[in-house]
């Protein structure tokens, strides 16, 4: 750490702090409407069915009904990648599909109207895994899509949005691999991220197309830009962002929840709520994607990876929004974590009667490397070779590069993440704990000690455009416009610390706008690691184009050019002569000093986590108990330590490390419908089992902007989960591959309990259609 | 309650509350749960609601000294009780904060800060019930308190720092 800053670093209270503590942060279920109407879903029991016919009159005459719209009220407004998905259809896809939108006076009205809408539906026969819905002559969801295969890419990366990795020639490599390892593996657990705060949205409609919409999301102007199509393009949409009760990625997802509310308030022409309940939060909200890999992999002796080829299956249930975009993120995170000459990776998204898989921290690369890291394993026990020497050695160093998600190829210019790595691994002890592949480092009665690693890498750090305004004031304060929400990261104090830096004035001096898009430029959304160098990069722009017109503006009131001037504490001096000054006062209350910044993408960097994690498996009972983890990684800056220290705690939180052991989204395959969408039945981490966690952090400037940070909060979930698998597999003497390890999957590996007949990694399909 | 009684009476943050029971739209219906009062006819949103079904303590508040979850309670049932919601923490007439708020803050105890009023007032019915807790009385009054964005580490922190400043 070279520079000294005044703010940068410190651990500053964020400027919501005190209104959280008290309660007085308005989520958006806390907003209050005059003449508020509330609207309820009636949703499907069939997971893919034919509506015939929709009878509304008895629900109609219910006193305090004042809309119900089925497919045959509204116009075809589509969203999905493709755009395919109608926001109301005459056809169900899922256990949960919207068939109708009420609107009433309360909630319960409305909720009392939805029993009282009768359907007549034309039960369709369902897929609800990979396997069914890739057989031949399988129920297609979509008529455009009769295999259930979706199309590759996403508009929004471009033309040549990466759809899978084809590098070099992977026959040459496997010919020269020691070891080659090939199988197939699965993370097909649909874990749910399961924020706090469940999911909706407010909408006002005014005449003649103009919308004003609240909502829980992540990304304020996305969905703006994304309703703007949804709604063929006719939409004049202003949208505000609400302080939002976490996210963890997922509220980018909201179209569908947002289209409701829209199309409920045109139907009234009053504001209309729609806040879906917890079941529907778990039932009819965004997943993780569903993934498994058949693939193979050669590796030289000394842990060198030679080829990797192979198919990635992604399941995303009845619909994409983002997969595809996971997809390719994920696929590129893949090459950051494996550094090989030779690649031939396929993909397929796959449509299945079921709640969607989306966007979730980890976006694609979490999902595939929990697939691809067990494959690796083998190969690693079989060349005999420790899985921390072996990850480090594969990760990208400066030398090398990756695909990204628009298709083209990167030279990497961060930094060496080998000292971070090290560093965790003296702290976690990895080298004395480590005894060798399936063997437990301690065994204690019936208490078995294993330990495992894992490591992932984003280079989304840089990623999507985003601008700001900073407007100077005379009261020495400055405004800082950005259509940023704050969802829990701490991002909105960062970006204030990083404007206050640059202008030297105290952070309580730096105001920001609500993420209004009628008020502030663009800004795509803290999605991924982007927050510190993406969005930072804008604030920080606007922040010095205001100082430079100050400056400017200050030069010939105190004879002196720009650049012979500085500014501290709101007043304005000559660096040689600091006698001579001015203060901000005298912009007056009649001027305007309005800076601009702009972040243009860039793909060069990544960040980097590594997640060591030591288990005990009872080997009577099956449980498994996380004992310790160490996270490690380098941010190049810490731009606050406190919130920094909250984001890697979370590596427990929002479907991370607990998706190995218990964290599953358990749906009945014979009717599609999700058994466990309660917060009882869906098991979650609580302060009672803590394990011990210990995050290392190291600062080595990255050439970001100019406080050298980078993003990490997104990839904390991400290492985590296949290092529990290896941890467990070593502590139990036997390969453990699926999650998450409940502990009747412990006792049948040690042969304690019968084995299931079914086989859950079926190829038959795959056989079948010749993949 | 008993049958006949058409009123209860409530102090809510040291304030007193007459409430008619009934189904008209400005009574309170018999159906009511204690969160739905507080949030939409007191105005009181700092309790949150998530689960609305007993698991998750987002709703927590006090009452006659006991953390409970004001989603499972029934209006009607509170009547003569006494109720503390987040708001009631601070000072009323100096507007101070509590000792445990002022924790929180320090400790950054929070990320999005949905659960953060639920375990506030899970910690402080503890901190009201027992004088010195061990970490393990504190993990254990805290677990009820659902975290996605897994705050506990800090939250702990926060409970520890107020009880030692206490002392």
């Amino acid at each position: 750490m070279a520079e000294m800053f005044s703010y940068i670093g410190k651990p500053i209270p964020r400027k919501d702090s005190k209104d959280i503590v008290t309660g007085e942060i308005k989520y958006l279920d806390d907003l209050k409407f005059q003449n508020l109407l509330y609207g309820k879903v009636l949703r499907s029991p069939h997971a893919h069915a034919k509506i015939k016919k929709v009878n509304k009159e008895k629900a109609l005459n219910l006193k305090g009904v004042k809309a119900i719209l089925t497919w045959e009220d509204i116009p075809d407004f589509r969203g999905g990648t493709p755009r395919i998905v109608r926001v109301l259809d005459n056809k169900v896809r899922y256990v949960g599909d919207a068939v109708a939108l009420v609107a009433a006076t309360s909630s319960e009205i409305a909720e009392e109207a939805l029993n009282l809408i009768e359907v007549e539906y034309e039960v369709l026969p369902a897929v609800f895994d990979i396997d069914s819905a890739l057989k031949p002559g399988a129920p297609a969801l979509y008529d455009e899509y009769p295999d259930n295969i979706l199309p590759g890419g996403t508009i929004i990366y471009g033309p040549n949005c990466l759809k899978g990795v084809t590098r070099g020639d992977v026959e040459k490599g496997f010919r020269e691999a020691d070891v080659i390892t090939e199988g197939t593996f699965g993370y097909e657990n649909i874990p749910n991220a399961l924020p706090p705060e469940t999911v909706g949205a407010i909408a006002l409609w005014e005449e003649p197309n103009k919308v004003t919409l609240w909502a829980t999301t992540q990304a304020p102007y996305m969905d703006k830009v994304t309703l703007f199509h949804v709604f063929n393009r006719q939409l004049d949409i202003r949208s505000i962002g609400v302080h939002c009760g976490g996210s963890f990625g997922t509220k980018i997802m909201c179209w569908q929840v947002q289209s409701y509310a829209i199309l409920l308030s045109m139907a009234t022409k009053r504001p209309v709520k729609v806040v879906f309940t917890k079941e529907e939060h778990m039932a009819n909200f965004t997943l993780r994607l569903s993934s498994r890999i058949n693939a193979k992999v050669g590796m030289k002796k000394d842990g060198t990876l030679t080829a990797i080829s192979g198919t990635w299956y992604v399941d995303t249930g009845y619909y994409s929004f983002t997969t595809q975009a996971q997809v390719a993120i994920g696929s590129g995170e893949l090459m950051i974590m494996a550094q090989c000459p030779n690649w031939d990776l396929k993909n397929y998204v796959v449509v299945t009667n079921r709640n969607a898989s989306g966007s979730i921290r980890g976006f694609g690369g979490q999902e595939l490397k929990c697939s691809f890291i067990p494959l690796l394993c083998l190969a690693m026990e079989k060349a005999g070779l420790d899985p921390f020497e072996v990850l480090k050695k594969n990760f990208v160093k400066p030398q090398g590069g990756y695909y990204w998600r628009d298709g083209n190829w990167y030279n990497f210019r961060g930094i060496d993440f080998s000292k971070a790595m090290e560093e965790g691994a003296k702290r976690f002890g990895w080298k004395e704990k480590w005894k060798g592949w399936l063997k437990p480092t301690a065994i204690n009665g019936n208490k078995h000690r294993g330990i495992g690693v894992g490591v992932h890498g984003n280079a989304d750090i840089g990623e999507d455009t985003a601008e700001a305004y900073v407007q100077l004031n005379y009261n020495k304060t400055a405004t800082l416009f950005i259509c940023a929400v704050e969802h829990g990261t701490g991002q909105k104090t960062n970006l204030a610390k990083m404007v206050a830096e640059v202008l030297k004035i105290h952070p309580d001096n730096i105001r920001l706008t609500p993420a209004d898009t009628l008020v502030t430029p663009f800004e795509f959304g803290p999605v991924g690691s982007r927050g510190t160098y993406a969005i930072g990069s804008a604030a920080i722009n606007a922040a010095e184009d205001a100082r430079q017109k100050l400056l400017e503006f200050a030069a010939p009131k105190l004879g002196a050019k720009p650049e012979e001037l500085d500014t501290k504490d709101g007043v304005i001096f000559v660096k040689n002569d600091p006698k001579k000054s001015i203060s901000w006062r005298a912009i007056g209350n009649d001027r305007t000093i309005l800076g601009f910044g702009r972040f243009e993408p860039d793909y060069t960097m990544c960040n980097c986590m590594m997640t060591f994690v030591e288990v005990e498996v009872d080997v009577e009972t099956g449980k498994i108990d996380i004992i310790r983890i160490v996270n490690t990684t380098d941010v190049g800056q810490v731009i606050d330590p406190l919130g920094l220290e909250g984001q890697l705690n979370a590596c427990l939180g929002s479907a991370g490390i607990d998706s190995a052991i218990f964290e599953e989204t358990v749906l009945d395959k014979r009717t599609g419908h999700i058994l466990n969408a309660n917060l009882i039945d869906y098991k979650w981490r609580t302060t009672a089992e803590l394990p011990e966690i210990e995050n290392v952090v190291l600062e080595t400037p990255f050439s970001s902007h100019r406080f050298h940070a980078v993003g990490v909060g997104e990839i904390a979930t991400s290492p985590g989960p296949s290092a529990i698998l290896m941890a467990v597999s070593n502590a139990i003497g036997r390969w453990i591959y699926e999650y998450p390890i409940t502990p009747d999957k412990i006792l049948k590996a040690l042969g304690k309990i019968s084995s299931n007949k079914f086989d859950t990694h079926s190829n038959e399909a795959f056989k079948a259609m010749g993949r | 309650m008993n049958n006949k009684q058409k009123t209860i009476n409530l102090k809510i943050n040291g304030e007193f509350y007459e409430f008619e029971i009934g189904e008209k739209d400005w009574q309170i219906r018999p159906h009511h749960t204690l969160s739905h009062t507080l949030r939409e006819i007191l105005n009181l949103t700092g309790t949150k609601i998530s689960c609305d079904d007993g698991a998750c303590g987002a709703c927590t508040v006090i009452m006659d000294g006991k953390a409970v979850l004001s989603c499972l309670i029934l209006t009607v049932e509170c009547d003569g009780k006494e109720i503390t919601t987040i708001e009631g923490l601070k000072d009323p007439k100096t507007g101070e904060l509590d000792l445990l708020q002022k924790k929180f803050i320090e400790h950054n105890a929070f990320q999005c800060g949905f659960c953060t009023p639920g375990m506030i007032m899970s910690s402080k019915a503890l901190l009201e019930k027992t004088q010195h807790p061990t970490e393990e009385e504190i993990k254990e009054a805290l677990s009820g308190n659902f975290c996605r964005c897994i705050s506990y580490y800090q939250v702990i922190k926060a409970v520890k720092a107020a009880l030692n400043e206490r002392r």
